[in-house]
């Protein structure tokens, strides 16, 4: 499921920055060719085949997640004693890492990047459908409001990939361990998960 | 053979098949590298990718025709609400505006009972009606406008149009093109504009009539028209020929 919604996380930022180039609203413009499409109406055609990919992989995780209880046992975040805690530790590059379970920084990234996931999508169709879904555009302030808040949850989402990968960088058997079953590792003494 | 006791049972094989699908996944996980390539997938090639997209943009027009409704209205403004300036859009930059030919007509074929082609004069002798509505481009910009004209709807029963037949087309004498489903045509919102901001429309706005629909993006409200077609065969349209989607509701 998680290789299935990055792929179309990743579609959707590419595409979306095709769309984006045929009016660029801030003063800067895209690389055409790191685009999706290259161009606005391939750009939407990618973007609204993605669409699809996505919702239904969001739905799949979002189900499974909530029934399973994995939100609630690993994905919930702690409180912000917690969140300091570990985001000093992290600032001072003592990363630890237990496979098989996040620390306060981590639960507070992955809930960010849920709800921003989402907040992309409901935007999205506020700004596909600003009349039809009239109530959900005037929700987010009408159809140019809407059309910015769509595109800082992109930035927003750019954001955490560039963390996410430069931890999964550093951290490289957590890859593995998504690809081959490792044992999940047991509870060590060190708490605070520096080393 | 003995079925009753298979040697290998579903339990045993369950770790290996579980490994394979991981490694499916890396496979598809690599093969985000390969997006590198699809980039070059732009609706103009004849690859089975871009086949696949317009696929999609066929798939995406039903679901628009099925989130559409008719009598669910696009948000009107007041006039201190309007755009100014106003931004001109078209195919072509701003001083290839056509002028309106000498002894214009709109012309209305197809599945129509009467032929007769419209001046100016007498579409202005039909009921009028204003809006002011925000007029939502494809590229994501958008701007609030003021209309006024003849609704569609009113237009194509005095016509007597094939209600049932399935597009109108608009064909324009500037060389563009459009066609949207007849239940948008008859959305009451849609209308056959002649003013723009309360003064007759001019060659940038759309002179002498122009189509001006609210629940479709802007590339739909074609200008300069010179006919209209009530047909059941698809006609595409300038931009819808090179993969803008076809149905582009709001």
């Amino acid at each position: 499921m998680h290789w299935i919604g990055a792929t179309a996380v990743i579609c959707m930022i590419l595409s979306g920055w095709a769309i984006y180039n045929a009016s660029p609203s801030l003063p800067f413009s895209f690389p055409p060719g790191i685009t999706l499409g290259g161009w606005l109406a391939a750009g939407i055609a990618w973007h609204l085949s993605a669409m699809w990919v996505l919702f239904a992989d969001g739905v799949a995780y979002l189900g499974y997640a909530i029934l399973s209880g994995h939100f609630r046992r690993d994905i919930r975040p702690v409180g912000p004693k917690a969140v300091l805690r570990d985001l000093g530790g992290a600032l001072r590059l003592r990363l630890g890492h237990r496979l098989g379970h996040y620390n306060a920084v981590q639960r507070l990234l992955y809930t960010g990047v849920i709800v921003v996931i989402c907040l992309s999508i409901v935007t999205g169709l506020a700004i596909w459908k600003p009349v039809q879904l009239g109530w959900l555009t005037a929700l987010f302030g009408d159809y140019p409001m809407a059309r910015h808040i769509h595109l800082a949850m992109m930035a927003l989402i750019v954001g955490f990939l560039v963390i996410h990968l430069v931890l999964v960088a550093l951290f490289p058997r957590t890859l593995i361990s998504m690809l081959v079953p490792l044992q999940a590792e047991p509870e060590t003494h060190d708490e605070e998960g520096a080393r | 053979m003995n079925r009753k006791h298979p040697s290998v049972t579903a339990d045993d094989i369950a770790p290996e098949l579980a490994q394979l699908c991981r490694r499916g996944f890396l496979k598809r996980a690599l093969s985000l590298g390969s997006l590198a390539l699809l980039t070059g997938c732009d609706l103009s090639t004849h690859s089975g990718v871009d086949a696949g997209l317009w696929a999609m943009l066929r798939f995406n027009d039903r679901v628009q025709a099925a989130l559409f409704s008719p009598s669910r209205l696009a948000k009107t403004y007041p006039a201190s609400a309007i755009t100014r300036p106003f931004r001109f859009n078209a195919y072509y930059p701003i001083w290839e505006v056509r002028p309106v030919p000498e002894n214009w007509r709109l012309a209305v074929t197809g599945l129509v009972a009467d032929k007769t082609p419209w001046t100016v004069d007498r579409l202005r002798g039909l009921p009028q009606q204003a809006q002011i509505t925000r007029h939502i481009c494809i590229e994501g910009w958008s701007q609030i406008g003021q209309w006024s004209g003849v609704p569609l709807h009113l237009f194509l029963r005095r016509v007597g149009a094939d209600l049932r037949a399935r597009y109108v087309a608009f064909t324009c004498f500037d060389g563009y093109s459009t066609s949207i489903d007849m239940a948008s045509a008859l959305h009451p919102q849609t209308i056959l504009a002649l003013d723009f901001e309360q003064q007759p429309l001019t060659p940038e706005w759309g002179a002498p009539v122009r189509l001006r629909i609210p629940v479709k993006l802007g590339f739909k409200s074609a200008k300069n028209l010179e006919s209209i077609a009530v047909t059941n065969t698809y006609p595409g349209g300038f931009w819808e020929n090179q993969g803008y989607d076809w149905f582009s509701g709001v």
